[in-house]
């Protein structure tokens, strides 16, 4: 018996690993959320209030609810913007503001982006924020680096200023971040094509790319 | 204690120690394959060490790798334990390689992803105990009476 003992206990704790990894699994699976009907963005008519990047009236939307101090965000910003243009006219990218609390200077980042966008250029600022988002994340000042994004954007600096303490701003942002609490976003990048959750494993080029051609395959067999 | 019982006893404690690694390197293996690495929500260096191309080799998550090197430090002391031959000296050999890679990994998240991950260093912090417990066995030889 004593031969077979340590065959016996190797063999066990294989079989216990693989069990409790399964059920881990199981447990950590993600659920995909999808948007109501009622909260999906509708396009041209909310233009306005929500940051829209490609063709506001194309018939795919991808909505991100990003961090810009978020690595895995800035990554997925390149490639978005990159199938943003790839798809011209067909694919909308819609951003959403949210900013977790333990990135340190997140939230000001999204009001400095806000603060940009009151000047109408939110998206170079996004895209300074994402390239840069290396040095600010580790500045002991973040500010003085987001005030000289904003002269080297050439925006008004002291309407800049100005703006990223204003109420508007803020609001924006709270928006951003009741929309993710109503629909169950806690993690970020979190992607929808469609009113559909991207699962995170999908969030590569290849794996968005499958998806926005499955939306468009989609549309044009209701069409 | 005689040298046999000392190395009996050395080898249980390895095999317990490895259980430890391999159930820290079996969650980070599912958190890849659930692709929560992949995403912000947790501790923000974790997510940098983690979602790093550092801690993938060919798009297999490392941890993955980690788990069959913590299984087979279990299942070496285990048969070393039983006095199964050889046993001992692939376990040698296997725990110097993850000393190795440990250090290179510790190497990484210090000077090139400036992140230190709390599951990356409790895993090294078993491999260098793993290699302590290793070197302190004492070589094999007959009881003297």
């Amino acid at each position: 018996m004593k031969r077979y003992l340590p065959f016996i206990i190797v063999g066990a704790v294989a079989l216990a690993t693989l069990g409790s990894g399964a059920m881990l699994y199981r447990a950590k699976r993600p659920h995909l959320l999808t948007i109501r009907p009622d909260k999906a963005v509708s396009g041209k008519g909310t233009a306005e209030s929500i940051h829209i990047r490609g063709n506001p009236d194309a018939p795919v939307t991808l909505e991100e609810f990003g961090d810009f101090q978020c690595p895995p965000c800035s990554n997925a910003a390149v490639f978005i913007d990159q199938l943003v243009k790839e798809y011209h006219p067909n694919l909308k990218l819609v951003f959403r503001n949210l900013p977790l609390p333990v990135h340190k200077y997140a939230r000001e980042a999204a009001l400095a982006a806000e603060a940009a966008g009151l000047q109408g250029r939110y998206w170079e600022m996004h895209d300074v924020l994402y390239r840069e988002q290396a040095v600010w994340s580790k500045a002991d000042n973040a500010r003085e680096l987001f005030d000289s994004y904003a002269g080297m954007l050439g925006l008004n600096l002291n309407q800049f200023k100005k703006d990223i303490a204003s109420e508007k701003a803020r609001q924006r942002i709270e928006s951003d971040q009741e929309r993710a609490d109503s629909l169950g976003v806690r993690s970020t990048p979190t992607v929808f094509i469609n009113n559909q959750e991207v699962a995170p494993n999908e969030k590569t080029p290849n794996g968005l790319r499958a998806k926005i051609d499955a939306a468009l395959k989609q549309k044009s067999s209701k069409a | 204690m005689t040298v046999s019982r000392v190395r009996v006893a050395l080898y249980t404690i390895a095999a317990i120690v490895s259980l430890a690694g391999l159930a820290d390197a079996t969650y980070l293996t599912v958190q890849a394959l659930t692709g929560e690495t992949l995403t912000c929500g947790g501790s923000p260096d974790c997510f940098r060490v983690l979602g790093s191309a550092y801690a993938r080799v060919a798009g297999i998550p490392l941890a993955a790798f980690g788990s069959l090197a913590y299984f087979g430090v279990f299942s070496l002391a285990t048969f070393a334990a039983f006095a199964y031959k050889r046993a001992g000296a692939l376990l040698a050999l296997l725990v110097a390689a993850m000393f190795l890679v440990t250090l290179w990994l510790l190497y990484v998240q210090a000077f090139v992803l400036h992140a230190y991950c709390r599951y990356c260093l409790f895993s090294a912090a078993i491999t260098f105990l793993l290699a302590g417990l290793v070197i302190a066995i004492p070589p094999s030889r007959p009881d003297c009476i």
